[in-house]
């Protein structure tokens, strides 16, 4: 009897031993470091919104990968039209909401219209009122006329975006989510952490690696490097903490990547305000500036320096850093040709990112050099998006624009730099409208400069994409053309 | 009392003794930086960022190269002026309302000490705070916040002795011998409470010099470029694991200094109280 119980004890020890062993982990845990005002990507402007959702609740038709190809994703495949003008999609035939709805093209054509609607606070609207007429008479095809041929629009057609909503679930899809992808919403709490828990009707559930996804708010980037040595998060993309990442690429439990994104790190000048709308003073201001040490000071080396609205993976990237080099002498006598009385008072409106908080005070430093005193102002993310954003009560401020391919920011009067220029508009024209990529790259480089000669911003560095996470898990993106983190493609060695 | 026997007594008083030092090294630090700083203390020197200590950088540099040493001296000046003004301000309105409240009585002495309660109610940070988000971040707002959670303090202290020296027989013979309530006020209150608002001044001053760094540390005090040891904490905050030796100077500035400002305020009240007098 006494031997038996022995035996059994044993067993079972073995076999919870085995047990544990074989579970193979199924969860993740990420860091991120701001926390979206809500899920819906065709609502706000967070980037944060897409890093959650983004294929993950919500697909579009095209899929953007961390090399910036374009793969079919909801659409099986395309066709241009000769004039470049219709775009024509095939669409999956197997694809259904969460709540069971049917995918079919009356919700691409739905999700289109609203996003150009009137009252769309989508942030590429520009881009979906350029679609002329959208057919959806088949409802495994959808056709795109555009008023002009649009070359990018597949990219743009990938971005958060631009992804298909529900039509019966719009009004919740900021706090409830129901998209075609492969995870649902599981719990937000509030200021801490979002989980998203695989979905089983989903098409491809068996290529689901990955079955509970923990995204943890982190903004503290001593706080995202203590996480990640504890082993509470598995994976931080861009990751804040640039200056100890020396200390993981030295631990062999870390794997360490440094990608690029497409953020393009400005000093947003305002346009408009006395005496930033002489384009002497915003030139003076990108003499006065040292992006070698911003880079080397506020992001510990990492950061290629630009010249324009831009990045160096970008189709059409004319490297345009040597239009202003650093040369405070200059920086001072274009201020005097102004004739601006210094020290001029200006403020500079910093949020949060180390970025823009370290990056600002060097700024700061620099632009005192030549008579300039930025008077810096430590904002949060809701501040910043209220006062600088929306009402436009800035002199400058220090922001990464992390969307692809977003120079068309300029051609909008309105938008918060407020550049207001008839010969940018009509490049911006010329770009969209170009029949095939060497004109569309001739009329980008057009627009690059003209930006640099203008001088609407100081133009300052690609925003690097550095990830730190367990060494043990697959299928991160090392460069991040959008902000994502694909799910699907995770898994654990 | 004589000076000479003032001054014996101090110095057998070893908590007085170091508190006087420690306070007085914080004034000469400040003082020091207003003409002499080893380095510029905002200077930006991004290539010699994280230097470990050296002789030509005495505590090394922080994460934008700036000079820890001439931070610190910078610093002294920030905690120093805010502890002088925000004292200031609760001395000025705090005695004055508690004069009012104990010369006058009746409502009006209960409003204000109503009024006292009700600022008591939040927390003097949480008050500085609240203040600060609606004023704007910002060193001179720092201070009001700080000055006005002073005020019902130094209030409460003036209106409590003042109406035990008002019981006395030298105050009621006063009155009887016609003299004003504000004569009163000010010839015998005012000096009889004096030696209690010195040692809460300097108890309040360490206050400050706390609530300072800790509004500055959350971004709501000093902005960058000034330099400010409750910046230099929340900068550090960043380098724990790369250079923890950023957060160790100012930590051990704002200990010390508030230290030896609670060891002052204490020898002071030794010193001043005339019941612990009588005990020796």
């Amino acid at each position: 009897m006494h031997h038996t119980l022995r035996v059994i004890v044993a067993a079972s020890a073995a076999m919870l031993a085995f047990g544990a062993l074989a579970a193979p982990k199924d969860s993740v845990t990420i860091g991120m470091v701001l926390e979206p005002p809500g899920l819906d990507p065709t609502a706000g402007a967070a980037a944060a919104i897409g890093e959650i959702t983004h294929y993950n609740i919500f697909e579009g038709l095209t899929k953007i990968n961390s090399d910036f190809t374009v793969t079919p994703l909801l659409a099986e495949s395309w066709s241009l039209s000769p004039d470049s003008k219709t775009l024509t999609f095939k669409l999956r035939k197997d694809v259904h909401f969460q709540d069971g709805e049917t995918f079919t093209s009356k919700d691409v054509k739905f999700s289109f219209e609203r996003a150009a609607a009137a009252d769309s606070t989508n942030k590429e609207k520009a881009f979906f009122a350029s679609i002329e007429a959208i057919d959806a008479s088949d409802p495994a095809t959808v056709s795109l006329k555009f008023k002009q041929p649009s070359f990018d629009a597949l990219y743009h057609l990938g971005m958060n975006t631009a992804v298909i909503v529900d039509p019966k679930n719009v009004a919740a899809n900021a706090t409830n989510p129901v998209g075609t992808g492969p995870y649902k919403l599981a719990n937000w709490s509030k200021g801490s952490s979002i989980t998203l828990e695989k979905w089983d009707g989903y098409r491809d559930a068996a290529k689901i690696a990955i079955k509970k996804a923990t995204f943890r708010i982190i903004s503290d980037p001593s706080a995202g490097v203590a996480a990640l040595l504890a082993g509470d998060v598995d994976a931080f993309p861009r990751f804040q903490g640039v200056d100890s990442l020396a200390q993981f690429q030295s631990d062999p439990r870390f794997q360490v990547m440094v990608g690029g994104t497409e953020g393009k790190t400005i000093l947003s000048i305002n346009n408009k305000k006395k005496p930033l709308d002489d384009v002497r003073v915003r030139r003076a201001i990108a003499y006065a500036i040292d992006r070698k040490a911003i880079i080397d000071g506020a992001m510990s080396g990492l950061g290629t320096p630009i010249g324009s609205h831009l990045t160096p993976n970008d189709p059409g990237y004319v490297d345009l850093t040597g239009e202003y080099p650093h040369d405070p002498a200059k920086a001072k006598a274009l201020l005097k040709e102004a004739s601006v009385t210094t020290p001029l008072q200006l403020s500079l409106i910093l949020p949060p990112p180390a970025y823009a908080r370290k990056g600002g005070e060097i700024i700061a430093a620099q632009l005192a050099e030549v008579g300039i005193e930025a008077k810096i102002e430590n904002v949060e993310w809701a501040q910043w998006l209220s006062g600088v954003y929306k009402e436009k009560n800035f002199d400058l401020t220090i922001i990464s624009h992390v969307e692809p391919l977003d120079i068309g920011i300029y051609a909008n009067p309105d938008y918060y730099f407020q550049y207001d220029n008839k010969d940018f508009r009509d490049i911006i024209a010329k770009l969209n409208a170009a029949p095939d990529l060497e004109t569309y790259k001739k009329n980008m480089a057009d627009a690059e400069r003209k930006l640099a000669d203008d001088s609407v911003n100081a133009f300052l560095f690609q925003l690097p994409n550095p990830t730190v996470a367990d060494a043990k898990l697959n299928g991160l993106w090392k460069d991040a053309p959008i902000f994502a983190n694909d799910l699907s493609a995770m898994s654990w060695k | 009392m004589s000076d000479d026997r003032f001054f014996a007594r101090a110095r057998r008083n070893g908590g007085f003794v170091l508190g006087a030092i420690l306070v007085a090294a914080l004034i000469a630090a400040a003082a020091l930086s207003l003409v002499w700083t080893p380095y510029p203390p905002a200077a930006i020197d991004v290539p010699h960022k994280l230097l470990e200590p050296s002789f030509a950088h005495w505590l090394g540099t922080d994460s934008l190269g700036h000079d820890v040493v001439s931070q610190l001296l910078a610093g002294a000046r920030i905690s120093i002026l805010v502890g002088i003004i925000a004292v200031g301000i609760g001395l000025v309105f705090g005695v004055a309302l508690g004069l009012v409240a104990a010369s006058v009585g009746g409502v009006v002495e209960d409003v204000i000490m109503n009024l006292c309660d009700f600022t008591f109610a939040f927390p003097a940070l949480l008050l500085a705070i609240m203040l600060t988000a609606v004023l704007g971040a910002g060193v001179v707002n720092a201070i009001l916040a700080i000055g006005v959670a002073n005020v019902p303090i130094f209030a409460k202290v003036t209106r409590a002795l003042g109406n035990g020296v008002l019981a006395r027989d030298y105050a009621m013979a006063a009155r009887a011998a016609g003299k004003g309530p504000v004569a009163i006020a000010l010839e015998h209150v005012l000096p009889n409470v004096a030696p209690a608002l010195i040692v809460q001044a300097t108890i309040q001053f360490a206050i400050a010099i706390l609530a300072e760094a800790a509004l500055s540390y959350l971004g709501l005090g000093a902005q960058p470029p000034q330099a400010s040891w409750g910046r230099m904490l929340s900068d550090a905050q960043q380098f724990m694991f790369l250079a923890p030796r950023l957060a160790v100077f100012p930590g051990v500035a704002i200990a010390m200094a508030v230290l030896g400002l609670n060891l002052l305020g204490d020898g002071l009240r030794d010193l001043l109280d005339p019941r612990l007098r009588a005990r020796r």
